[in-house]
């Protein structure tokens, strides 16, 4: 492998956090006109490292070459300026201003050297020449939070890209966007390649990364654990890894069983959002998946059934008694309980601690007399942290230092201490790693062997037939058929979520 | 263009025909709602003007007119601190520490009770050069604390607000003054600000009108043409992305605070000379009109939004129901309670536009 073709080269980088080594003494080298995958278990270090080259973390050791060069960037506008752009993995636009207010936000072209005002007419164009490039289709004066997730996503990506940049790296680009767009999104890649451009690209999905990538860097614990061509790797070879030992099934054996109906849910409709009509029932013991694409009313269906949206129409019953789950608090007291699919926005309080996050929703069980027992909550974190193996120096650290899946289990923790009956899990293994996901599934697994009902939606339908034993598919707001889990495929659940498309 | 906005019209009329009743009622209480500000106002006035006929007369409009002109620097300064998701409510105290200094730099030569007798009066230019500097170091002050310390602006300028109240206070003590009111200004400063800039009829329109709308375009410009000024709706909107973008966050925001500061001291050396008798108590409360008319006019709290016709607008309407409200007698004491509940009213419309019903 000839050096000369590497443009980066970031040597030994260290980072501490307090109480966390990040990163400890990672190398990366990436060519010209490749795709240098960067893999990695949520926590690893992956965004971390990426941070330090793009100046919004400083690097605590080591250093960072660009074409031979060293480069020391104190923050984001030296790194975009010194020829390196990122798709954040969080969307970071600004909502309320339009497409191409975004698109050159930091760079406002000129009327000219003698006008310094920013030209409207400039911008306009520029913005069209680059997304005919690209073939988006997009017009410039959209206001940001008028199109969809999966168009701003594109936005970010042209964005990244019109900065000429010699390295883009892209963090999780493909996590909101269907398949034709990551089609798309890797024939601008193939573009970007051409052009001479080293690319590093961040994903969590396999088939991706073997597709579309010259070199796979593997970390784990903020260690490097491996660069290695990736004509030469197989899935699980990068899943061992990535998780230091041999996984042999991504499904955990299941052996609960299933009883009598628990849950009736008759012709549930929502007044402000896409629900229609739903009826279903659910057994005890049972786990019950909702499949569908996005906007099919999915997650609108388990906010309407925890009280979370004005309810239309419908009635509930849980064994054989009319509940009303007017209100979360309501549908808490009758034993739900909603994993939310946003875990940053609506799962954890960021800066509280595991403790907090933690006994949140159950603290009438830990009151003694009109006080909060520091003892009884400590007690119960504890439990917590052991059962579902929460990976944490302490629980008084604050959850948002957390990686993902554990943070994913301290809100699972917290809802397991209200004792529900009925669990309702959005996207609950949504950007989970490997590792962390087979945990999660365990657990879940756990709670239907107790009798527990779960209901829970997902948009991977390989984890659906893995997991569930029985799985809804929701169309256009309305339920458009259930299939078994055990017999169905991946085919009969897509005709049914096109139903009412 | 016009063909095309009659398209949309008619576009979104036969829309609504298509709506089902209960969305059709939701329609029109949100088109209601979100205007209501609006439609208040618009009842008052006609209220007003059937019951007191002079209200809508000549002279009373032109007194509007300069009313809004002598509120608007404050704010048009104001609304770049909201724009940021924050609020200054030491503009007020802001303007009247300003109005008092640019009153004792220009009282006429041999008045008895000069602030500073051996002083002739300076040239306007340089005072005015003076009050913008005072208003540029309180907005630095202001803008530094929320950069650097992400201190809200609330508490920041709870703060000054305090700060600049007791200068003031310690300023109308020099000399001999003990604490007078500050008149017998020099003609060159009244004839200035108050002199007349045409004539309508009778009715003289004073020269501020013009400062005023000078300014206001000047700050048109800033905010729409100028990078600063998208810099300011960016981390308004989203700080985070701004930020990654390679805008310089902590710049943007002091260079608002300082900008709105430099504002408040032109609506002092305006308010200087419109009263013409400065005292501690000059520019007390401006900064909840000055809110309240941004919140009227659109500037809204979640930030990153609200444009200058909506400024001029929320300013104009405030002071038609100010003035409306003299005319029908309501006291003074009665005023405030009203103001009081414009704010929340506004403020409640306004956020029901951006929360999300579920």
């Amino acid at each position: 492998m000839s050096e000369n073709n590497v443009i980066l080269k970031m040597d030994n980088i260290e980072k501490v956090f307090p109480g966390v080594k990040a990163l400890d003494n990672v190398s990366l080298k990436v060519k010209a006109g490749t795709v240098h995958a960067l893999m990695g278990e949520n926590g690893a270090g992956k965004s971390t490292l990426m941070k330090c080259l793009f100046g919004v973390y400083r690097k605590d050791a080591g250093k960072i070459f660009l074409f031979n060069k060293e480069v020391d960037f104190k923050n984001s506008a030296e790194a975009l300026s010194g020829g390196i752009a990122m798709v954040h993995q969080e969307l970071n636009q600004a909502l309320k201003r339009n497409v191409m207010d975004n698109m050159w936000l930091g760079r406002f072209p000129k009327v000219s050297k003698w006008l310094p005002f920013t030209s409207e007419k400039k911008m306009q164009e520029q913005t069209r020449e680059i997304f005919k490039d690209l073939g988006l289709n997009i017009d410039p004066k959209t206001v940001m939070s008028r199109l969809s997730v999966s168009q701003r996503q594109m936005v970010e990506i042209a964005k990244a890209i019109s900065y000429d940049a010699k390295i883009i790296v892209f963090d999780e680009p493909t996590s909101s966007l269907n398949e034709k767009e990551v089609e798309h999104l890797f024939r601008i890649i193939d573009m970007l390649k051409k052009r001479g451009c080293g690319i590093i690209y961040i994903s969590h999905k396999m088939e991706e990364i073997l597709r579309i990538s010259d070199e796979v860097t593997v970390m784990r614990d903020g260690k490097h654990i491996a660069t290695k061509p990736a004509k030469e790797l197989t899935m699980n070879e990068i899943i061992k890894l990535m998780v230091g030992r041999e996984l042999t099934n991504r499904y955990p054996e299941k052996a609960h069983s299933i009883g009598d109906v628990l849950l009736e849910v008759d012709n549930l409709s929502s007044v402000y959002n896409n629900l229609n009509g739903v009826s279903f029932k659910a057994r005890e013991g049972e786990i019950l998946g909702i499949a569908g694409l996005d906007g099919s009313g999915r997650t609108e269906l388990l906010e309407n059934l925890f009280g979370l949206s004005t309810r239309k129409s419908g009635t509930i019953f849980l064994r054989g008694k009319q509940i009303s789950n007017k209100n979360p608090r309501d549908s808490i007291k009758n034993g739900f309980a909603l994993l939310t699919e946003e875990r940053r926005a609506t799962g954890i309080f960021g800066i509280l601690s595991i403790m907090e996050n933690t006994v949140v929703s159950s603290l009438k069980s830990v009151k003694k007399g009109p006080f909060i027992s520091k003892r009884k909550s400590r007690e119960n974190t504890d439990w917590c942290i052991n059962s579902l193996r929460i990976k944490t120096p302490s629980r008084e650290v604050k959850i948002r230092n957390l990686s993902g899946g554990n943070q994913q289990k301290v809100i699972l923790g917290r809802w397991l201490l209200t004792d529900p009956t009925v669990l309702l899990l959005d996207e609950s293994t949504r950007g989970i790693d490997v590792g962390a996901k087979y945990e999660i599934y365990q657990l879940i697994l756990n709670l239907a062997a107790k009798g527990k009902t779960v209901i829970m939606v997902s948009s991977e339908m390989p984890e659906l037939l893995g997991v569930c034993d029985r799985i809804l598919v929701m169309s256009g707001g309305k339920l458009a058929g259930q299939v078994d889990a055990k017999t169905a495929t991946q085919e009969d659940i897509m005709t049914l979520a096109a139903k009412y498309v | 263009m016009s063909d095309k906005n009659e398209a949309a019209r008619v576009g979104k009329l036969s829309k609504f025909k298509t709506l089902n009743p209960s969305d059709k009622r939701r329609y029109v209480t949100d088109l209601l709602f979100n205007n209501a500000m609006f439609i208040i106002i618009a009842i008052a006035i006609i209220y007003i003007a059937i019951r007191v006929p002079a209200f809508l007369s000549l002279s009373s409009v032109v007194n509007i007119i300069s009313l809004t002109a002598a509120r608007m620097p404050i704010a048009l300064g104001i609304a770049g601190a909201i724009v940021l998701t924050g609020t200054d409510i030491s503009a007020g105290r802001c303007v009247g520490l300003t109005a008092c200094v640019a009153a004792s730099l220009l009282q006429i030569t041999g008045y008895s009770k000069k602030m500073f007798p051996d002083l002739d009066p300076l040239p306007l230019w340089s005072v005015l050069l003076i009050v913008m500097a005072i208003g540029a170091v309180v907005g630095l002050v202001n803008g530094f604390f929320v950069a650097k310390f992400k201190l809200h602006p609330f508490i920041v300028t709870l703060s000054t607000q305090l700060i600049l109240f007791g200068s003031v206070l310690m300023y109308l003590m020099i000399g001999s003054n003990n604490g007078q009111t500050l008149s017998g200004l020099d003609s060159s400063y009244t004839d200035f600000v108050r002199g007349t800039l045409f004539k309508i009829g009778t009715v003289a329109v004073p020269n501020y009108v013009l400062y005023s709308a000078i300014l206001t375009a000047i700050i048109w410009v800033i905010w729409n043409k100028t990078e600063f000024g998208k810099n300011m709706f960016a981390v308004g909107s989203n700080e985070e992305a701004a930020n990654v973008s390679g805008v310089n966050v902590f710049r943007t925001i002091i260079l608002v605070f300082v900008l709105a500061g430099i504002m408040y001291g032109i609506t002092g050396f305006i308010e200087g000379a419109r009263i013409a008798s400065c005292s501690a108590n000059t520019g007390l409360n401006y900064e909840s009109d000055a809110i309240a008319a941004c919140v009227i006019g659109g500037v809204s709290f979640v930030g990153g939004t609200g444009k200058i016709s909506g400024i001029v607008t929320g300013v104009f309407l405030l002071q038609i129901i100010f003035v409306g409200l003299n005319f029908l007698s309501v006291s003074a004491n009665m005023l405030y309670i009203i103001k009081g509940l414009i704010i929340l009213v506004a403020c409640a419309i306004d956020m029901r536009k951006y929360l999300a019903r579920k």
